[in-house]
């Protein structure tokens, strides 16, 4: 009988063959697939299971994850949760993570490579892993102070280091909680991002680096840049500024904003059109330099490129190809041209830190969970905007704005601030925009601001009125 | 002349075969250690201390494996070295997932504020000391496995009352749906684990009996020769057992099982091909039959064919099981680091899964190659034995065991549909521990008839190098 025995064991042998196939299959070829899976706890499980590592200003967390009783063990906790949304981000159990919680999920859930040796570690000694931690480049002080001087609005506050492009704050009105989008309760966390995303002002809308607006009056800066850079002219060079400017080929005219001219004879110099933000002049210089010589010089400051902070920033954008009239509505921030804080924040930067452009950065350090620093960030230079010497007039006339001219709010005692006002429409009937764009100390600036504030009403003092005193405030909270 | 080289070793001692029973000493020892570091590790990845539980169960395996051992050594001396320690190792194994899933199950019930539970390992390490004790008693008893053909419809009649037992009033039990399960003094039993080798003895006596006739040929039709109509009686008796145990217990695995081992058997028995295609035939009849007829039938074949949109209810188990198995990937997440626990049944039904998550397709393959290991020893036997019923019961046991493991294998893997089967040795349940363990006690004992060298004339080669040890 042994022959049908070993026929046997052969269709045995056939069996063991196909079993260890197929869970060859399913836990190597499949495993991914499976672990993508929609449904698939064990992913969320696992990530829970790690104490996730701290987002740290300073040396304070502001978000961290605490152990809890339920079957996900740790919570995600937010201190001072919407002043630091735009940051920070959320986690969420059903949306996922955003902002720094998503950027950062490696380092923070302990799987970045560089925990290498840590994991190994781990391995064998078989402890619970942890994640790392990530410092932020944020001052509390500066981002405390654009939160309450934001409250009520609806807008956003971008501030960087001009010397090496730390952000040093960001922040937005309305924002949203963190903490409850994280909690570990599936209908609160929906009731409330239904909310939100039904809320018409957007609040999960990360406005600092994604809300795109025309910035109007503070692109003057790049127009008077590439005006400095053409070599044709000088903050005393005169310039027709009449009350109202033909566009070339049309019959539409652009208006100063309180209808007089800019000067005695319809005559200004750049310096004091910069100063009172004189449209029909600046319109006139656009058609002078040409929008391909705008478009340079706006790039070279970050137009048209999308900057990972690591964050996404939205593209802010100067027109492909305008006409003349265009060029001249571009050339005052209008038309087609749009700019996110952070981005306006980063032409004050670029002239306040002698022309040459930090890519802007949101991450300072990563630790490993024993808050060892396994990686710092190092400034890097984006673009060389403009020649020091350039950078020097450049500076002088935004001082100028502000001691002179119509930024007179971000005026403060001691301190040189050069700043720059703007209002924009975003379309016929859409209320205005407000925007006020700083640096300061004017002389070596340890901060540069944009803030836009939408949705502001007023025609262009607002940008005064409105966003000046919250630059101010900024200002005031990094020089204290 | 030519024997000069002959070493002087193989001229010293007569013709006894090795026991090898220090080997079997030796890989019982390992299979200890591998349980023992693989509890420390739960330990350690749960940052708890090994505790006194911990030695104390190792104490426990460590006599009863011991006794086991020594058993063998005193009453089948001869037996195969192998077959023992993986049968142990896999216990083990089982008791270590078992002892991992308890701590999750505590842990759990800890975070939600419940009382704690009853941890299984300590009656499943009771069970395995019933265990051992019935492969004791086995091997004391029964000296010669020749002994149970005697008793061949005696069997038959008890795997039948055995078979039906559970439907039984008072004792019978339902559980899940399946009625399986006979209640008698606090203790749950299923009758149908012991039925399986009892039928077995049946089969393999009965079979030994009839072979002659039942692998006479009547009719060639396309080359294959076809049994005598009358001959084909025991099998559709076996077939509607089987459909019997499908139809009132609802226990598709069991059903499957009686079927392809008498097939099988049959086949052996008789060497005739016929039979296979005739039983494969009936199978797929009967497999069609309950498809159409019965509701839990189809939908185990659908959420076979695709789980995913069942993910949620009926295909929450091997949904479930597969997300264990991928989060195990090729090494495991280490064991006490997966998620074992959100399988429903991990610690029964599932716990390859709950194994392949922790051990990774490396654990699970060394896993399915101990049972190949054990399945391919015990067919060695039935090859080896000089008795026709030694080779038919030997073969049949393996034959169980094979089946066993391939239908709840393929079964939470997705091979093939699932059914409700226990994995031999790793699952937590007495029947089935018990039931096992006697199966190595019959495979050892017919293993020890195999290799023991008969009273012997010493053989004319030994003669011949004895006479050149002289020259």
């Amino acid at each position: 009988m042994s022959r049908p025995i070993r026929r046997i064991a052969l269709v045995l042998g056939v069996l063991l063959v196909a079993l260890i196939a197929n869970v060859t299959v399913i836990q190597v070829v499949l495993a991914g697939d499976y672990r993508d899976r929609q449904g698939n706890q064990r992913v969320l499980l696992e990530e829970y299971d790690v104490e996730r590592g701290p987002i740290l200003v300073g040396a304070n967390p502001v978000a961290r994850s605490v152990e809890t009783g339920d079957t996900l063990k740790y919570l995600r906790e937010y201190d001072n949760g919407p002043m630091y949304a735009p940051v920070t981000g959320f986690y969420s159990l059903i949306y996922g993570a955003t902002g720094l919680e998503r950027t950062e999920n490696r380092v923070l859930t302990g799987k970045s490579e560089l925990f290498a040796i840590d994991r190994a570690e781990q391995l064998f000694a078989g402890r619970d892993p942890r994640g790392g931690a990530v410092t932020t480049t944020i001052n509390a002080r500066a981002q405390r102070a654009a939160f309450t001087a934001l409250r009520g609005k609806k807008g956003s506050v971008v501030a960087i280091e001009p010397a090496t492009g730390r952000i040093l704050a960001s922040v937005q009105s309305p924002s949203f909680d963190p903490n409850i989008l994280s909690s570990h309760d599936p209908n609160k966390i929906r009731e409330y991002y239904d909310a939100l995303e039904a809320d018409p002002a957007k609040p999960l809308l990360n406005r600092p680096i994604v809300s795109l607006n025309p910035p109007g009056s503070t692109f003057k800066i790049i127009t008077a840049a590439a005006a400095l850079a053409s070599g044709r002219f000088t903050p005393e060079s005169v310039l027709p500024g009449p009350r109202a400017y033909n566009l070339p080929n049309s019959t539409k005219k652009i208006r100063n904003w309180n209808g007089q001219a800019c000067g005695p004879n319809n005559l200004v110099t750049l310096r004091q059109a910069l100063a009172i933000s004189c449209n029909t002049a600046f319109a006139w210089l656009g058609n002078e330099l040409g929008d391909d010589a705008l478009r340079e010089q706006a790039q070279l400051m970050g137009f048209n490129t999308s900057f990972e902070i690591p964050l996404r920033a939205a593209t802010s954008r100067f027109p492909e190809d305008p006409d003349a009239p265009q060029t001249a509505m571009s050339a005052i921030g209008q038309f087609d041209v749009r700019a996110t804080a952070l981005e306006m924040a980063m032409v004050a930067a670029a002239v306040g830190n002698n022309g040459k452009l930090m890519s802007p950065y949101l991450v300072q350090e990563v630790r490993g969970p024993d808050l060892a620093i396994l990686k710092t960030t190092q400034p890097e230079q984006y673009a060389t905007t403009m020649d020091p010497l350039n950078a020097v007039l450049m500076t002088e006339m935004l001082v100028n704005v502000v001691d002179n001219g119509t930024g007179s709010n971000a005026r403060i005692p001691g301190v040189r601030v050069a700043g720059k006002t703007g209002t924009a429409q975003t379309g016929n009937d859409n209320p205005a925009v407000a925007w006020f764009v700083a640096f300061a100390p004017a002389q070596s600036p340890e901060v540069a601001v944009a803030v836009v504030v939408e949705d502001a009403g007023a025609p262009e003092v607002s940008g005064n009125q409105l966003a000046a005193p919250i630059a101010k405030k900024v200002i005031e909270a990094v020089l204290r | 002349m030519t024997a000069v080289g002959t070493p002087p070793a193989a001229a010293t001692s007569a013709p006894r075969q090795p026991s090898r029973r220090n080997v079997e000493l030796i890989l019982l020892v390992f299979a200890w250690m591998i349980g023992v570091l693989g509890t420390l590790q739960v330990g350690w990845a749960i940052g708890r201390e090994p505790d006194t539980g911990l030695w104390v169960t190792a104490g426990v395996v460590a006599v009863l494996s011991l006794v086991a051992h020594l058993m063998v050594r005193f009453r089948a001396k001869y037996a195969d070295p192998i077959l023992l320690p993986i049968a142990t190792l896999l216990t083990i194994l089982g008791l270590v997932m078992i002892y991992r899933l308890d701590v999750a199950a505590a842990r759990r019930a800890d975070l939600n504020g419940n009382p704690l539970p009853t941890p299984d390992v300590y009656s499943q390490l009771t069970w395995f000391a019933v265990a051992v004790i019935l492969f004791v008693s086995v091997l004391v008893l029964l000296r010669d496995h020749r002994i149970l053909q005697r008793y061949t419809y005696t069997f038959g009649l008890l795997g039948l009352i055995l078979l039906v037992l559970p439907l039984a009033p008072v004792i019978g039990t339902t559980v899940n749906g399946a009625t399986l399960w006979i209640r008698v003094l606090g203790f749950s039993f299923q009758p149908a684990e012991l039925a399986k080798i009892v039928l077995t003895v049946f089969f393999a006596g009965y079979l030994v009996e009839k072979r002659d006739s039942l692998a006479l040929v009547r009719t060639k039709v396309l080359g294959l020769g076809l049994p005598r109509l009358k001959d084909l009686g025991p099998l559709v008796v076996a077939w509607l057992v089987s459909l019997g145990v499908l139809i009132f217990q609802r226990d598709l695995g069991t059903s499957l099982l009686f079927f392809g081992l008498f097939v099988a058997m049959l086949y052996i028995a008789t060497q005739r091909r016929s039979w296979l295609i005739i039983g494969g035939l009936l199978f797929l009849a009967g497999a069609v039959a309950a498809y159409y007829m019965f509701g839990h039938v189809r939908l185990r074949v659908m959420v076979w064919l695709d789980p995913w949109p069942y993910a949620s209810e009926q295909g929450y188990q091997i949904v479930q099981s597969l997300y264990g198995l991928a989060n195990g990937g090729i090494l495991g997440a280490g064991l006490g680091q997966g998620f074992p626990n959100l399988v429903p049944f991990a610690n029964t039904d599932f716990i390859i899964a709950a194994l392949g998550e922790e051990l990774g397709v490396t654990g699970l393959i060394a896993i399915l190659l101990l049972y190949a290991l054990l399945i391919e020893r015990g067919l060695r036997t039935a090859i080896s034995v000089r008795d026709s019923f030694g080779q038919l019961l030997a073969a049949g046991l393996s034959i169980t065991l094979a089946l066993q493991v391939f239908v709840i294998i393929g079964g939470v893997t997705r091979l093939i549909p699932l059914t409700g089967l226990t994995t031999p040795f790793l699952s937590y349940g007495g029947s089935s521990l018990i039931a096992n363990w006697i199966i190595v006690a019959l495979l050892l004992r017919i293993s020890d008839r195999a290799r023991r060298p008969e009273v012997i004339a010493p053989s004319p080669d030994d003669a011949l190098t004895q006479v050149v040890r002289r020259t």
